[in-house]
């Protein structure tokens, strides 16, 4: 077994045991806090260009399965952990979670004190690291790490956008026979979904609400869009600083007015540049499974699942025709908004879950009702 | 919604004596509650009978009622104190039990009293087998195929369409008290007409099997406003057919996919909102197939329960205070999270480490009961141990049990393997361990035990790397290796067993080698946000957070786990400690390994070390914190032993020297201390082989007592009448006494016993109590009711005492606390023992003298005279405390726990908890301690005496009080014909062996109300008196066994003609006491 090294900016090295793919990988280093979904984080595009840090302490234990991937492939760029799993233990596994970031060229650093690594990053701030899973010099670790680009400015959603426009007809599946999930709603109305690094889940619960959904590049104009004829459209979530994607923010404007719009995590961000609003980088981020986010409508707090560095400036946003509809209690940051005159909304958390709690699902059926105003359900 | 202001006094209830399935996890809770609604500004009344809590300081709360938790007493509570609102939601079972009680009588609605935390209807609904189900159903949770049966017929017929095993879970009882799982026809019938007599309402679910399956438990917590949130998600390492209370558990849950884990979530949530549990706290249980993933919902308390405060100490969210303030209208996102100060505690905490915990049973204690587990919950007590990694949490965990018994040990049989994985009982994880060393595979450790494959796993690695250890030495073992080790949980003792070299020789060297213990935190977010609270474990990471202050500073080593003989009263000590640390400015830092406990709770001291009590552990504090000082003598046994080999590292201990504390402990020199200071004690000797046993006991002449040195509940500890009996002790009793001798004492008969707590600085001695035994010597002390002020001692014994305790105070320079154990027979009075040390009877002399002694003695270990301290003991220096009326603590046992276990009693302690009762007179005060025991004493009906030669002299006489009071008197033979020629009515009845009917069949027909029965002779025990004492635990008949008792119980029942239901709190008693010594 090879040792596995994590190098940060700052010169901080940690020495671990190599798993996973045996080879060196770069990136933002960053923390999630949820117990439970590696298999869902592994996978989540929206983690493209960064290395994960779990502050489980025990990860692999249910192995991985063909169910629970978020796309196609693994998007992180490593994987961080206190204690990697050598077995699978789950009646879904279909292989171990060891095999199944090898086989995606993802490498893991197990062994490390992820604690002082979390508490050194919160305290710091997220940074660049190298992670080598085939040991090698930490110095020279150290000065590959500060040339990796920084994170702020850089534009990554495009390059992990679909290449080409799909149509997505799976809804959500019972993982268990005791699984209560609510009745699926027959394709009734046309999405089309703006893939940043859109997550599967996502895709799933849009069709379980009655949508029907056609997934579009990046790049896409608002004229190809219409040209669609969507009764609403949906922005995903996704990697990078949202910053650069003037381009995807100008075509989203065109839209604004004209149809329905619900956006998520970058889908947000995005949103808000198109408002003409600005966003900032986090100093490290809301990563995790148990955020309290108080939605100011019906003035209950949702336990919600997070993935974002950035965040929207609520003061650059026009507060005479926007509300601001969600905001996390931890720390004021502006979590979901909506237009006062047009029929737009988002929220920065992820309410499709995928890992982390159901309680805001209730967001899709009110993108539904958007675009179906007539419709009494 | 902010709080209500409509309501300003609080009745909380809470939950009495400890007991098996419900122990001191409600006095953490209860405590939490009444410090949440106080700091809020409500009045708070609250009413337990259980004195050992720290919930009954009278400081916790406006009005404390130690009182029986009757409906009768809790009315006349009410009556008088009148409160707004009942929090029903904290007191366990037995605080809601009384609640649904309270509101069926009409009590609360004719007071006006509004039920807080969970409403009866949502009670019912959770507690009720077939509203519950029909719930569920609603739903759409799935639950195991059941009915519910009121006779065994009708659960014959079911079960023969379900299929057997079925599982039988009598309605509303303690921690699945006679239930059981019943494999076939004659199972089914036995456990199910046990189950229907025990269930209070005569009914008993059946249920389909689901033995196998993964077990799950999920904390959550709603307010008024629907926020609702999971504080944890516990993972049973012992599969379905274990009780939860008897089950290894693991929090966070560890092989869940988040598909899974959510679902369980939304099932959590939805069962909490139909129930409509909508202000506090409740735990739901699932069981999950692992072969394809069928979930089906278990049970859900309404209330906090013992998984509560597990997930409390777990993840560091107040549960119980949190469940009190939304009781009271808060919401969650009102409430601050105490550690991180900045964040709402309305989220999920996320923990970055693994908690285990581990039951500790007795059965040792209860022979003829099978060392089995199922359904019934059978465990005494619990450790909890957090670790980085399972494996760590796992070898601290099993360090924490204390059981004598090192992981490593040799003592399994081979050829027991099989049985010992396939039926769970204490010792299965120490088989698998075993199992996996003689060379099972994990897929054989698994088809036997159903235990998850990623646990054995684990445990099987750790297996491996131990033997891997072994071919190493001190000087061979490298750093990482010893790093990798010591990571994964193995001790210091483990390592150097291996090696054959002490455990500080290892530990010597792996810090030479930078191997060091550091310290995390607990901080509910998995460092995502600073803490605030040092709430600490050891580990073997990078960085130390334990950022120690440089203020004076004194730690406290807790008691463990609960176990008999050493339970809550030495937590209640520590806790004391630990607040008279801060009174006086020192800082407190606080060590103990039980989740149940306030100790635990982190705000109760300064600082606090979630830690085993080993040498290795306490000392790895020590180098951390450098405190100014240890003390050793509030938390029993556990600490005493760490006391010399502490000193020697050179760990400062305060209060009464280690070496003393031995001294009082080695028979010899204490034996020759006694002759120095010309205080006589029963003739006696030390033994170390079998022959120099008998060879003492025939010097001193039999009847002898026979124990082991350093034992807490008198374990192991027996009366032999002859020869043969300490033959066969010996050979028992070598297992426990190791390299200790066996004390051999005269025992002497028909003694009275007494009870004395003294505090001293050294110089001068004040007596806290004297407290009179109600049954005579050779009963053990704890299992024993006992009364202060004493009633028969006369006043020259009563000095004879108070010198006796001065004397060996003095000579043994005891600063801080000290337990005397006297025997007096004939005017004279003997020692029987000694120990400088916090005894079990602290918090009981401490409610009833209103003198805090754990504070005086911490001012004591300070260095203060009590000269100086007289402000806290209601201006005494010497002399005895007062009482201002009769307070008598009885004890409790769990025989029906354990059926066919003889609950006759001797000098081994088998009680788990105790009560008080409070009255004008010694007979008001013992009925009430009776009621509260739960053997209550009968106002009317029949009494069965049945008594030895020796004692029918006093049969007599006790029978002529109880005629008196009109009640029927029925004898056996020889005892019937002394009252009859007394000229008392007597009928006669058959011995159990003499034909029928006889006294059993009296007693099963309902027609025996008290049974007063003393053993024929000593040594032998007769089938004919198991049986009847057997039929009284299970029938629920009182049984006195002694005739000191008998008396009192008749006293009892005048007393209670007269006044049949007084209360007083214990704030108006400690009052006019002090009115009535400042009066003088």
């Amino acid at each position: 077994m090879n040792k596995a090294v994590l190098a940060l900016e700052d010169g901080t090295v940690f020495e671990g045991r190599s798993f996973g793919a045996q080879k060196d990988s770069f990136g933002e280093v960053v923390f999630n806090t949820a117990i439970t979904g590696y298999q869902e984080i592994f996978t989540d595009p929206s983690y493209s260009g960064q290395i994960v840090v779990l502050t489980n302490p025990q990860i692999g234990n249910y192995g991985a399965n063909p169910h629970d991937s978020e796309a196609r492939k693994a998007y992180i760029e490593g994987l961080i952990v206190r204690e990697f799993s050598p077995i699978a233990s789950n009646w879904r596994s279909e292989e171990e979670a060891d095999r199944f970031l090898a086989d995606r060229g993802v490498p893991i650093a197990a062994e490390i004190d992820t604690r002082a690594l979390v508490r050194h990053l919160r305290s710091r701030g997220v940074m660049r690291g190298v992670l080598s899973g085939i040991g090698g010099d930490p110095g020279a670790l150290v000065q590959r790490a500060r040339e990796i680009p920084s994170m702020a400015g850089l534009e990554l959603a495009t390059r992990v956008s679909t290449p080409e426009r799909y149509e997505w007809t799976q809804g959500v599946e019972k993982s268990s026979p005791s699984e209560l999930i609510t009745t699926a709603v027959d394709p009734c109305c046309h999405v089309v979904a703006y893939d940043f690094g859109i997550k599967h889940n996502i895709l799933r619960r849009l069709v379980h609400t009655g949508c029907r959904v056609t997934v579009v590049p990046a790049t896409t104009t608002a004229e190809d869009v219409l040209a669609l004829n969507p009764d609403g459209v949906f922005l995903s979530n996704g990697p990078g600083d949202p910053e650069p994607l003037h381009g995807p923010a100008a075509e989203i404007r065109k839209l604004v007015g004209k149809k329905p719009i619900f956006g998520i995590c970058l889908g947000h961000q995005v949103l808000a540049q198109a408002l003409g609003g600005k966003t900032y980088k986090l100093k490290f981020g809301h990563r995790g499974a148990n955020h309290p986010v108080l939605n100011r409508v019906t003035n209950r707090v949702e336990i919600t699942s997070h993935n974002h560095g950035f965040a929207v400036d609520p003061d650059s946003l026009n507060a005479n025709e926007i509300d601001f509809t969600h905001v996390n209690l931890n720390d004021e940051t502006l979590e979901g908004f909506r237009h006062r005159n047009e029929p737009v909304f988002c929220v920065q958390y992820h309410p499709e879950a995928a890992p982390g709690p159901h309680d805001s699902h209730y967001l899709f059926d009110e993108f539904f009702r958007l675009m179906n105003p007539k419709e009494d359900r | 919604m902010p709080r209500r202001n409509d309501i300003h006094r609080i009745l909380i209830v809470g939950s009495g004596p400890i007991v098996i399935g419900q122990a001191c996890e409600f006095d953490y809770s209860g405590t939490q509650a009444c410090k949440a609604l106080r700091a809020d500004g409500y009045e708070v009344i609250l009413i337990n009978s259980n004195p050992a809590t720290i919930m009954t300081d009278p400081e916790l709360a406006d009005r404390t009622y130690v009182e029986p938790l009757t409906v009768e007493f809790a009315e006349e509570v009410i009556r008088k104190e009148r409160p707004d609102a009942l929090l029903s939601t904290v007191g366990g079972q037995t605080g809601l039990n009384l609640a649904v009680a309270l509101a069926e009588a009409g009590v609360l609605d004719r007071y006006g009293v509004e039920l807080i935390g969970a409403k009866i209807e949502s009670i019912k609904k959770a507690e009720d087998r077939l509203l519950f189900k029909d719930a569920m159903q609603k739903i759409g949770l799935e639950l195991p195929d059941s009915l519910l049966v009121n006779n065994v017929d009708s659960g014959l017929e079911f079960a023969n369409r379900i299929g057997y095993p079925v599982i039988l879970r009598p309605s509303f009882t303690l921690g699945g008290t006679g239930g059981g799982i019943a494999y076939n026809r004659e199972d089914l019938s036995e456990i199910l007409e046990r189950g229907i007599e025990l269930s209070p309402v005569h009914e008993v679910l059946i249920e389909e099997s689901v033995l196998g399956w993964k077990e799950f438990e999920l904390e959550v917590m709603r307010d008024q406003a629907d926020n609702a949130i999971i504080v944890c998600s516990i993972e049973n390492f012992d599969a379905m057919g274990v009780h939860t209370g008897d089950s290894i558990t693991v929090a966070p849950a560890q092989t869940l996919t988040d598909r899974e884990y959510q679902m369980m979530r939304d099932a959590a949530l939805a069962c909490l909102r139909e129930i409509g549990v909508d202000t506090g706290g409740s735990n739901v249980q699932f069981a999950i197939n692992p072969d394809d993933g069928r979930m089906i919902i278990i049970e859900m308390n309404p209330r906090v329960s013992r998984s509560s405060a597990l997930a409390s100490k777990a993840t560091g969210f107040p549960i119980a205070k949190i469940a009190a303030k939304l009781a009271v209208g808060y919401r969650l996102d009102e409430i601050k999270n105490d550690i991180t100060r900045k964040t709402p505690a309305c989220f999920e905490p996320t923990i970055d480490y693994v908690v285990v915990k581990i039951p500790r049973w007795q059965f040792e204690k209860f022979p003829g009961a099978e060392p089995v587990l199922g359904t019934q919950m059978k465990s005494v007590g619990e450790a909890m141990a957090i670790g980085r990694t399972f494996k760590q949490a796992l070898g601290k965990g099993m360090r924490s049990l204390e059981t004598g018994k090192s992981s490593t040990a040799t003592t399994y049989d081979p050829a027991l393997i099989k049985r010992n994985l396939i039926t769970p009982n204490p010792d299965r994880l120490g088989y698998i361990r075993f199992a996996f060393q003689q060379g099972y595979s994990i897929d054989d450790v698994h088809a036997a035990t159903s235990v998850d494959k990623w646990f054995l796993t684990q445990i099987e690695e750790v297996v491996r790397e131990e033997r891997d250890l072994a071919a190493l030495s001190l000087d061979t073992a490298t750093k990482e290796v010893l790093r990798k080790a010591k990571r994964d949980g193995i001790s210091d003792s483990a390592i150097a067993r291996a090696w054959k070299v002490k455990p500080l020789e290892v530990r010597a060297r792996r810090k030479q080698l930078g191997v060091s213990a550091v310290f995390n935190r607990v901080d509910t977010c998995a460092a995502e946000f600073e803490s605030f609270t040092p709430y600490l474990y050891s580990s073997y990471e990078t960085e130390c957070e334990a950022d120690p202050s440089d203020r004076k500073k004194i730690m406290i080593l807790g008691s463990g786990p609960n176990r008999i003989g050493q339970g809550i009263e030495f937590d209640y000590c520590c806790c004391h400690a630990s607040f008279a640390l801060q009174s006086f400015g020192v800082e407190s830092i606080m060590v103990n390994c039980n989740p149940e406990t306030v100790s635990t709770d982190y705000d109760t001291s300064d600082r606090l070390y979630f830690e085993p009590l080993t040498l290795e552990e306490v000392l790895n504090i020590c180098d951390t914190e450098e405190p100014d000082g240890v003390i050793v003598q509030f938390g029993g046994q556990t600490p005493l032993t760490l006391a010399l080999p502490l000193k020697a590292a050179g760990v400062p201990i305060i209060g009464t020297d280690p070496e003393n504390i031995d001294l009082a402990e080695d028979r010899k020199r204490f034996g020759q201390l006694l002759d120095e200071l010309q205080i006589p004690a029963p003739p006696n000797g030390a033994a170390t082989t079998i022959e120099e046993a008998c060879d003492i006991a025939r010097g001193l002449g039999y009847p002898v007592l026979l124990r082991p040195s350093y034992v807490l509940g008198g374990r192991a500890m027996v009366i032999a009448y002859d020869e043969d009996t300490v033959r066969r002790y010996m050979r028992e009793a070598v297992v426990f006494s190791q390299d200790r001798p066996v004390l051999v004492d005269r025992f002497l008969e028909n003694a009275i016993e007494v009870d004395v707590d003294a505090l001293s600085d050294g110089e001068d001695v004040l007596i806290a109590g004297i407290m009179e035994h109600i049954e005579e010597a050779g009963i053990h002390s704890g299992d024993s009711s006992c009364v202060l002020p004493a009633i028969t001692l006369s006043e020259e014994v009563r000095s004879t005492i108070i010198e006796y305790t001065t004397r060996m105070a003095k000579r043994l320079n005891v600063i801080g606390l000290m337990n005397v154990q006297y025997a007096i027979r004939n005017g004279v009075v003997y020692v029987l023992e000694v120990n400088p040390r916090a005894s079990r009877t602290v918090p009981y002399v401490s409610k009833a003298t209103g003198i805090p002694l754990p504070k005086v003695a911490v001012a004591l270990m300070l260095g203060n005279k009590l000269k100086d301290v007289t402000n806290l003991t209601g201006g005494k220096s010497s002399g005895v405390l007062d009482v201002s009326q009769f307070f008598v603590k009885s004890p409790v046992f769990p025989f029906n726990k354990f059926p066919g276990v003889d609950p006759a009693l001797g000098p081994e302690m088998r009680s788990t908890g105790e009560v008080m009762g409070v009255g004008e007179n010694f007979g008001e005060a013992f009925g009430k301690a009776q009621l509260s025991a739960g053997t209550p004493l009968p106002d009317r009906g029949s009494i069965f005496i049945s008594v030895n030669e020796g004692d029918k002299a006093i049969a007599v006489e006790v029978a002529r009080r109880f005629a008196d009071l009109g009640f029927q008197i029925t004898a056996t033979r020889g005892t019937a014909s002394a009252i009859q020629q007394s000229g008392v009515r007597c009928k006669t009845v058959f011995k159990v062996n003499e034909g029928r009917p006889n006294a059993v069949d009296l007693m099963k027909a309902g027609s025996v109300q008290l049974v007063i029965y003393t053993p024929t002779s000593g040594a032998t025990s007769f089938s004919d008196e198991r049986a009847i004492r057997r039929t009284a635990v299970s029938w629920r008949v009182p049984i006195i066994t002694t005739m000191s008792g008998a008396r009192a119980a008749a006293e009892a029942v005048a007393a209670r003609r007269q006044h049949p239901v007084r209360v007083w709190s214990l704030q108006e008693l400690h009052e006019s006491h002090r009115e009535a010594l400042k009066a003088k």
